[in-house]
């Protein structure tokens, strides 16, 4: 009788296959999101092509849909965000992972990740009766010289593309940071001390440490990034929904997420359905590529992690 | 000379990183206050137990919507629940595959997508083809966000759970599905149920996916088929409505909302800790 550690074979075979299935089923949805959104889009990818993301007017009642001011809104929105957000996550990073006494530790991860926690609805909500009047005061206070340049023209409205920037990175800052922190963990505590006993300084030593994990820093900000660009309802409620290219930080604009979110239900025809849910699907594909790019990275940093001891030269010849 | 250079440099880094802490949770402050002292005032138990008033009649409450977010989410959890636990149980049983790591990262990229996008595609999924905005359309949507949450947990624990045990199972002729079912899943299960406890509240505070999929209802609705209110959409259209009495409704809504999330956040770091105790003293 042979031993047979799992049951018999069929045991065997039918457990994996029945849990494999559902494992499948979420390459299937992520393959299915993919193919239902080309197929939602097919009408506005025919009738207009490459030239849906070259236009500039979306005037759905005239039928004309040009989509580059959503394009332009979204990448310009995140950008802003992860210039303000990036400091700061970095520097939460490395307060808790380097430098907080250890009992302050763990409030301090508790309450980034309440910020990750707290609806995006009610960021909206503050957004628009706390921070967009606030916003508002900053403009209208902005002095006249400044007021010339390209970056603050317009009327102090509030809402705009300052505020929403300002919303985002707030919003994104626990994510970066948690995964900045978690990298941060990984570097061993030799480069460290190694750091330490050559005379290093404190920051030379975390500057060592950063060095050490960069690749999987470059990974948690771009982690960041997708969250950025796929933000909704914040987004939504504090930009002022206007499809128009400009530099202007005070100007009311427009994202992919946010023309989905208002419009979406009000598709009267096709084509206008078609054209929303293609602006889906680029916001599909540039999330899922950013994504991935940033696990490639964070991935690769957590198989540096296994210690690389070199191998002594007997265990070769055994 | 140069040493205080350096020394001083380390200081003023070492400062500005405990700023970046202050600057981060001054926002967090900010939206506590607020969301706290404008929503108490407008939170009775009203809120609860009545229904919206139309424009212009003052009071009222959500009574629906509220009734509407535990059946959506319910629906969301119901669906997501079994295969996230199960596939869960395929990447930490099957670690080393290369199916398993495809459906890692499969998790990763499907928790990466927009809200807003898995709302569009189950409105083509389960919208469109009934031409009927639903509840169970708005669950679907809520449970495909929560499946990669579900799954990642699971793993995670199960790998936590040490192999003699299942060894054990093993060497006394249990089969390798009864061995994962009736030892090594028991073990894990606390910190399981805690994983979908936060899933369970990051996914209530959702509004986007729910949008064009359970879209929104002003009466009373328990029916599955039909479209259903729900917190943060109602939150959602009272925020951007003109109307003063509804700011103060979309408020009472937005802390409703918060503090699920903060009471789930605490009872989880509670169990976490209990269990972390439990498991040094045994």
């Amino acid at each position: 009788m042979a031993f047979r550690p799992f049951g018999t074979r069929s045991d065997e075979v039918l457990f994996r296959a029945g849990t494999g299935a559902f494992a499948l089923l979420l390459i299937v949805i992520v393959a299915a999101i993919g193919v239902e959104l080309y197929r939602q889009s097919l009408l506005s990818i025919k009738e207009f092509g490459w030239q849906f993301w070259q236009t500039d007017t979306w005037d759905p009642v005239a039928g004309e849909f040009g989509a580059r001011p959503f394009i332009w809104g979204t990448l310009y929105s995140s950008i802003l965000a992860l210039l303000i957000s990036t400091p700061i996550a970095l520097g939460i990073a490395i307060f808790i992972s380097e430098l907080a006494p250890t009992r302050l530790r763990r409030p301090l991860v508790f309450l980034t990740e309440l910020l990750a926690a707290i609806p995006s609805i009610v960021y909206g909500l503050w957004g628009i009766f706390v921070l967009v009047p606030f916003v508002r005061q900053l403009e209208a206070a902005t002095p006249d010289a400044l007021r010339s340049l390209p970056l603050f023209t317009g009327p102090p409205l509030g809402v705009g593309m300052l505020s929403a920037a300002l919303i985002l990175s707030i919003m994104i800052i626990p994510f970066s940071s948690s995964v900045a922190r978690e990298v941060l963990k990984s570097v061993p505590q030799a480069q460290r001390e190694g750091a330490y006993a050559l005379g290093a300084t404190r920051w030379e030593a975390i500057r060592m440490a950063l060095f050490y994990a960069r690749t999987g820093i470059v990974g948690a900000i771009m982690l960041g990034f997708g969250r950025a660009l796929g933000e909704t309802m914040a987004v939504t409620m504090v930009i002022g929904n206007n499809p128009q290219i400009t530099w202007s930080l005070f100007a009311p604009q427009y994202t992919m997420a946010a023309v989905l979110a208002n419009e979406f239900t009000e598709a009267a025809d096709d084509l206008y359905l078609h054209a929303l849910v293609e602006i889906g699907l680029v916001l599909f594909v540039i999330t899922l590529i950013i994504n991935a790019i940033s696990r490639m990275f964070i991935w690769s940093m957590a198989r540096q992690r296994r210690p690389r001891v070199a191998r002594p030269a007997v265990a070769k010849a055994a | 000379m140069r040493n205080h250079i350096r020394k001083a440099l380390s200081h003023v880094i070492v400062g500005l990183c405990g700023l970046a802490v202050l600057v981060a949770l001054i926002p967090l402050a900010f939206v506590l206050f607020y969301v706290v002292t404008q929503g108490i005032t407008s939170l009775s138990w009203s809120f609860f137990t009545q229904m919206p008033k139309p424009v212009g009649e003052v009071g009222g409450g959500m009574a629906n919507a509220v009734v509407g977010s535990v059946i959506v989410v319910a629906l969301g959890g119901l669906f997501a629940i079994p295969i996230g636990i199960v596939s869960g149980i395929y990447a930490s049983e099957y670690a080393g595959t290369r199916v398993a790591s495809a459906v890692r990262f499969a998790a990763d990229t499907l928790n990466g997508v927009p809200s807003i996008v898995i709302g569009v595609f189950v409105y083509g999924i389960a919208v469109l083809p009934f031409r009927q905005f639903s509840a169970l359309a708005g669950g679907i949507a809520l449970g495909i966000m929560m499946i990669p949450l579900i799954m990642r947990t699971t793993e995670e624990l199960l790998l936590l759970v040490p192999g003699s045990l299942k060894e054990g199972a093993l060497a006394l002729g249990a089969t390798r599905a009864r061995a994962v079912f009736t030892v090594v899943l028991p073990a894990a299960l606390p910190g399981i149920m805690t994983g979908i406890l936060l899933a369970l509240a990051r996914i209530a505070g959702e509004t986007a996916p729910l949008l064009f999929t359970a879209f929104n209802n002003r009466f009373f609705s328990t029916e599955v088929t039909q479209p259903i209110a729900t917190l943060t959409v109602q939150v959602f259209t009272y925020a951007i409505s003109p109307y003063k009495d509804w700011h103060r409704q979309a408020w009472a809504g937005a802390l409703v909302l918060v503090g699920i999330v903060v009471a789930c956040s605490l009872l989880a770091r509670i169990a976490t800790a209990r269990m972390e105790r439990l498991q040094r003293g045994s």
